[in-house]
């Protein structure tokens, strides 16, 4: 489905501040995998995102995803079939717009051959507003709202609709429920499960919490220096503990996991 | 103190100017680029309607200029899209380079008289009659139409794409909008609509003049600014009829000053700081607000 062969991007290269962020990266994910990246800060893992999503061409390597060569489609082109979230919640919507119009952007732009010109149909708000029943926060009785309206929480689960109302080939999530209160988290990563695997969309999730880590999905990527130094799937991972991971990390890296808020939040674990 | 016809030519010229408020409302206000080009498409709208009445197409001239105006708002978006003009300077350096235009359109000449030439509100009143409103009719129907597809415009695809890249333009980075072309889009309409109130305007008062729209851009702001505070906000339907009841608003003022002997020059003075005062109300609210507050809190420390 996705595939990465050798990519490499150096930030302000020949300079003092030159920083290999991706070195040799490769990568294959097959359809309806649903894999998550863990790593310290500076690891490369927004950075690989971005080189997917296209916010910038690799300097080396090509990506392929459902056997298109993406390299070098501009990002717009690319968000017609990959879905992204970040981890601010105001990222992902437009505040002064209404929760429906919000839902008729994503609805519309990926949905295909509809004209510039075309409008909200009944037959759209009808399926906005079952889709937003199935997220059980009553949104689809607020839909002519503004979305600036709603809580963090709120529009982070309205940002996970939006990029999945058409299912896309590829969803990134980095850290989507990282700033969410930790029931609201909760919350959305069910409903992150629900949906990926109910569309089985081929997904790829960035996160510090090592548990979730290693039982969301079925692979678990660690990143170091720019580069994966771990991939782990099938029963080698089921048996895997928050402690193992970390001693492998160690083992492959050569250093520890020095990430604050890796170590914070699985403190209580490890 | 107001003769009807004073307000009547208020009325008109808010109407006809409210397309400028309505463009500004739309690169101002809803794609959140100051876009200063204004100036000179209001000027170029002028010309070219001026020049094809002349030539004997009041109507042709209308849309000449609306053509005119979406090739002016072109060439700024360009600039800033593709060249990385940052978006204030590259609407100065086209509406710099729209001055040798517009004199070119006038063929080089600093304004067209058009006293004799037929014009769409001569065309109007050989129909209506010479003592109907036929002057207010069709201001109205200029202004009515342009809102009117306006907000037609804002509620289709391209028009909530144009909306959220003026509103996030994060989240717009992460979807398939490509800005570049919604914001080309944003700035050929907004143009469009000020050239074709140039052109309205230079028809009605039957001349056209180099200098017809220097400071429009702040005179557009504080129709638009005027409408805001004003009226309640709320939708785009009740946003885009803010802005027009601005601009009646805005001329309102102006013939009122007028009536108090206000010299006409001394007009470009009073829009500043009209929109001066206007755009600076929410800071001094919230001066106030917190003076008044410090005053009622040293009272009850002093009992």
């Amino acid at each position: 489905m996705l595939e990465l062969k050798n990519v490499g991007k150096v930030f302000n290269p020949g300079t003092v501040n030159e920083k290999k962020a991706l070195t040799a990266v490769n990568l294959h994910l097959a359809e309806g995998d649903f894999a998550t990246i863990v790593g310290s800060n500076g690891a490369g893992k927004s950075t690989l995102f971005n080189a997917i999503a296209g916010a910038f061409t690799p300097d080396t390597g090509s990506i392929t995803l459902a056997g298109q060569d993406i390299t070098f489609l501009p990002d717009y082109r690319r968000s017609k079939f990959i879905g992204r979230m970040f981890q601010d919640p105001l990222k992902g919507t437009a505040p002064h717009m209404t929760i429906e119009e919000n839902l008729a952007l994503a609805f519309l732009r990926a949905s295909g051959q509809t004209s510039p010109f075309s409008r909200i149909s009944k037959a759209d708000r009808a399926l906005f507003a079952e889709r937003l029943a199935a997220l059980g926060l009553g949104l689809e009785d607020r839909m002519k709202q503004p979305v600036g309206l709603l809580s963090g929480g709120q529009r982070q689960a309205l940002t996970l609709l939006m990029a999945t109302l058409v299912t896309p080939k590829l969803l990134l999530l980095d850290e989507h429920t990282a700033a969410l209160d930790p029931a609201t988290a909760e919350k959305v990563l069910e409903l992150t499960k629900q949906i990926v695997a109910e569309h089985h969309i081929t997904c790829l999730m960035i996160t510090h919490n090592m548990r979730d880590a290693l039982t969301l999905g079925n692979r678990t990527l660690m990143m170091d220096g720019g580069r994966i130094v771990l991939d782990i799937a099938g029963p080698e991972r089921a048996g895997l503990t928050v402690q193992d991971l970390l001693l492998r990390f160690a083992k492959q890296a050569g250093h520890d996991l020095d990430d604050d808020r890796v170590l914070l939040s699985n403190a209580d674990e490890a | 103190m107001f003769s009807l016809s004073i307000l009547q030519s208020a009325l008109e010229l808010g109407c006809i100017y409210s397309l400028v408020a309505l463009a500004l409302f739309l690169s101002f206000r809803v794609l959140n680029i100051a876009d200063m080009t204004t100036d000179g498409a209001f000027t170029l709208g002028c010309a070219v309607s001026a020049t094809a009445a002349v030539a004997g197409h009041p109507i042709l001239g209308l849309f000449l200029a609306m053509a005119a105006g979406a090739a002016a708002g072109a060439v700024t978006a360009l600039l800033q899209t593709r060249l990385g003009v940052p978006s204030i300077l590259a609407g100065i350096v086209t509406n710099t380079g729209l001055y040798t235009v517009n004199l070119a359109v006038m063929g080089f000449s600093s304004n067209v008289p058009m006293l004799k030439t037929t014009t769409v509100f001569t065309l109007l009143q050989d129909v209506l009659g010479k003592d109907s409103p036929y002057k207010l009719v069709i201001a109205a129907v200029a202004a009515a139409a342009a809102c009117a597809v306006l907000v037609w415009f804002l509620g289709t695809r391209l028009g909530l794409s144009i909306r959220a890249t003026g509103d996030n333009p994060d989240m717009v980075r992460a979807s398939s909008i490509n800005t570049a072309f919604t914001i080309l889009v944003g700035l050929c309409v907004s143009n469009c609509l000020t050239a074709l109130s140039g052109a309205v305007l230079a028809q009605y008062q039957r001349s056209a003049d180099i200098n017809l729209g220097t400071g429009m851009v702040v005179i557009g702001l504080a129709s638009l600014i005027i409408g805001e505070t004003i009226f309640a906000r709320g939708g785009i339907w009740v946003k885009a009829l803010g802005a027009v009841g601005g601009s009646i608003l805005y001329r309102f003022i102006i013939a009122l000053a007028l009536r108090a002997n206000v010299p006409s020059e001394c007009l470009k003075l009073l829009s500043a700081v009209i929109v001066g005062l206007a755009i600076a109300m929410p800071a001094i609210r919230a001066k106030a607000a917190f003076a008044r507050r410090r005053a009622a809190a040293k009272r009850e420390g002093g009992r």
